[in-house]
């Protein structure tokens, strides 16, 4: 049966992440690189990992929370199928992010740190993408989208979008 | 044979460098050319991005911003046919066009940066790479080490400036079983890429300074602590992690030596206050990086309780090339008590942002036109902003200014990690305080109370005043909780986070009294005292404002003047970037 196999499929996912984890346990100091494998492995850290993790590191799951939280690269809700992240260092501020921030959230109707209704996009901040020379600049996924005015930033929405309608019509 | 080298720093893959390399190694593979094809670092040029490189017997030819298009062009006509395009060349032995970025600066750190491949220990070698250290292993003690780096008067590049001699020197005196270094990796000051670029270009010189510096301070384990949002600077550093552990340079017994060492990386997690050091150390403990009291300062006990001594990226790199130079020759360059160079991440209002490596003592204006070529479009030069949320901004009227520890200390800035932001006109002031201001709110652990809400009462205040609400009381307020928040915070985030606020009330006083007495912007930046109107005279009507419009607030037909309608309008500014033609204005 179908549901089997996929309950099968997972558990030999869980089991081969635990093999992971347990190597990398093998340091002290590693509940950090822990949680960044977990979130590698799920797009974000599952409630049921961090107790895992607790059991394997004897760690308390409300101090590992803690350290979740602390730190702004995990998640605890899972990603859109696009992930924008918008470059707030500050050549990109001066050179005006805030406009392009501002047309993101009217175009996509959420906030920094939300995911789009129909899962296609997720809006993140970064400090610093690191491309000065291109300000401003939005990274979608891994491709870098620099020099942005209004309309090249509406005109790569929409690319993206046409994309996701060509993929789920296949 | 022709060897050609693309720029594919994480700037070069973001201005399409990738595509530019594949293309040019497709080329080349599928027509079977005697060519090699190789990519490298940053050689600083961010804005000429992308860069490629092609070394024959006779010369060196650096094209700038090739595309794909570009690319098969130069690979037909160049390779394969030795006709040289050019007009695309900016440096070679008959070309220069780029004097004036390059004449000025020194290079130390930069010293391999774009010019070898990173992911080669064979190239690094070539350029003396591994030599300091197998000196440093057979003729030199650890306190001659410690005494060499001293003499040379290098200090902390991480933004504190501590002499990095007298650093080493507190690490190595305590007895200990176990003691570790640390390279902090953890650049997080928006605007500052100075470490990312080194760690991209030249890995190897890195942890040759952190094996000289373990020696030193008797130190056999090391981590560098690198920020989780520079994947490509951790790969690199991976594969140069690997080659070292297979031809025995970290491991046991070093170049025959007695000296054991081994290294790895830790990805941080996204804290800015991880930059701070016991808080970094926290966190490669696996907690959360909460900073702590210091005495103990970590050279008594540090990283699980051992003596530790952490330094900078750029610091690190600097190491080798003092070992092999000499302490002399490193401290022939700079001022007084300011040796050396230091590298700068360029960028804001400036026509060439990039990389650059001066030698202290430069003065700002030197590095604003001399080298990045003035001010970016038509505005005109108001500062620059340096140090990040941890500095502040000096006006242009102290462009004299030298590059010196103590010299910008005394602005109330700081030297800082090395992001330089230019800043025209069209930059508000109290609104660049807001955003750092903003930054430090967000980044603060939260377990100083005056960090954790003084920076936030101080926020709000900017932001009042950004609105055109503020009280005739808030100047002084604001003087107030900064002095507070600076002698009441434990480490540097908070004792250095009113700085950008207080270095634009000290030289920029007049803006923030426009916005709190005339309720104005004089940059016309903050969106609640600006209004929008269109200039009847040059509006032709092409509809582009009104199509960037998001609420409506524009009107007007094709060919006909439009007309804001101020009462709908949220002043986002979108009109006013829409229009070619200047007829948007703010009041």
């Amino acid at each position: 049966m179908a549901g089997d196999a996929e309950l099968i499929e997972e558990q030999k996912e869980i089991h081969s992440f635990k093999l992971d984890l347990i190597n990398k346990r093998r340091q002290s100091g590693s509940l950090i690189t822990l949680l960044q494998s977990a979130q590698d492995s799920y797009g974000y850290i599952p409630e049921k990992v961090i107790y895992y993790i607790s059991e394997l590191v004897a760690i308390p799951a409300a101090e590992i929370y803690g350290v979740i939280t602390f730190y702004s690269q995990f998640r605890l809700k899972p990603m859109g199928e696009n992930i924008i992240k918008i470059c707030e260092g500050t050549a990109c501020y001066v050179n005006g992010a805030k406009t392009v921030l501002s047309v993101l959230q009217d175009e996509l109707g959420i906030s920094v740190g939300e995911t789009t209704d129909d899962g296609l996009f997720t809006l993140q901040s970064v400090a610093c993408l690191g491309c000065c020379s291109l300000a401003p600049v939005i990274m979608i996924n891994n491709d870098t989208h620099g020099n942005l005015v209004t309309e090249k930033i509406r005109a790569i929405l929409k690319e993206y979008k046409v994309l996701h309608k060509a993929g789920s019509s296949n | 044979m022709k060897k050609i080298s693309v720029g594919l720093g994480t700037c070069g893959f973001s201005a399409g460098g990738g595509q530019v390399f594949n293309a040019i190694k497709e080329l080349i593979d599928n027509n079977n050319i005697d060519a090699e094809v190789k990519e490298t670092g940053c050689n600083g040029m961010c804005y000429k991005e992308t860069l490629v490189e092609i070394k024959d017997e006779q010369d060196t030819y650096l094209y700038a911003k090739v595309s794909v298009d570009k690319a098969g062009k130069i690979v037909n006509e160049h390779v394969l046919n030795d006709r040289p395009i050019h007009d695309w060349i900016i440096k070679s032995k008959d070309i220069s066009t780029e004097d004036s970025f390059l004449k000025k600066q020194t290079r130390i750190v930069l010293r391999n940066c774009g010019i070898i491949d990173p992911n080669s220990i064979d190239e690094y070698m070539a350029r003396d790479g591994y030599s300091a250290i197998q000196t440093t292993l057979n003729h030199h003690s650890p306190v001659e080490v410690i005494d060499i780096i001293s003499r040379s008067g290098l200090r902390g590049r991480g933004g504190g400036g501590f002499l990095t001699g007298l650093k080493w020197k507190l690490a190595h005196e305590p007895k200990s079983d176990k003691k570790y270094i640390i390279c902090n990796a953890d650049e997080g000051d928006p605007g500052a890429f100075m470490d990312r670029s080194v760690l991209e270009g030249d890995p190897h010189s890195v942890i040759e300074g952190m094996m000289i510096a373990a020696y030193a301070i008797g130190a056999d384990e090391g981590f560098i602590y690198a920020r989780a949002e520079y994947p490509l600077a951790i790969k690199r550093l991976r594969v140069a992690l690997r080659q070292c552990v297979e031809r025995g340079f970290l491991g046991n017994n070093i170049f025959g030596s007695k000296f054991n060492f081994t290294l790895s990386i830790k990805e941080g997690a996204g804290a800015f206050v991880c930059g701070e050091e016991t808080a970094l150390m926290a966190s490669v403990e696996g907690k959360r990086g909460v900073p702590r009291l210091r005495p103990p300062f970590p050279a008594q006990s540090g990283l699980w309780g051992k003596p530790t001594s952490i330094n900078n990226v750029e610091t690190f790199a600097n190491v080798p090339w003092i070992m092999i130079n000499g302490a002399d020759a490193f401290a022939s360059y700079g001022t007084e008590n300011s040796k050396g160079t230091k590298v700068f991440a360029l960028a804001g209002k400036i026509k060439k942002s990039g990389l650059v490596e001066v030698p202290m003592g430069m003065t700002i204006n030197e590095i604003v036109f001399d080298i990045g070529g003035g001010i970016k479009g038509n505005g005109i030069f108001k500062g620059v902003q340096m140090g990040g949320p941890s500095g502040g901004c000096i006006p242009a009227s102290m462009g004299d200014l030298r590059i010196d520890y103590n010299e910008i200390n005394k602005t109330g800035a700081i030297m800082g990690s090395g992001g330089l932001i230019v800043l025209d006109d069209s930059t508000c002031m109290v609104d660049i305080a807001k955003f750092f201001l903003n930054f430090t709110q967000l980044e603060s652990c939260g377990k100083c109370t005056f960090c954790r809400i003084g920076t936030k009462r101080m926020l709000e205040i900017l932001e009042r005043l950004t609105e055109g609400k503020g009280k005739l009381t808030d100047l002084v307020l604001l003087e107030d909780l900064a002095g507070k928040i600076k002698q009441g915070s434990l480490c540097g985030l908070g004792q250095t986070a009113p700085n950008p606020v207080l270095t634009t009330l000290k030289y920029f006083r007049h803006e923030y009294e426009e916005h709190l007495h005339q309720k104005r912007c004089p940059a016309h930046q903050c969106p609640s005292l600006i209004t929008f109107s269109i200039i009847p005279e040059n509006c032709k009507g092409c509809c582009l404002c009104l199509k960037a419009c998001a609420v409506g607030a524009i009107t007007g037909s094709k060919k006909e003047v439009h007309i804001i309608d101020e009462k709908k309008c949220i002043k986002c500014g979108k009109c006013f970037d829409a229009c070619r033609l200047n007829a948007v204005q703010k009041n």
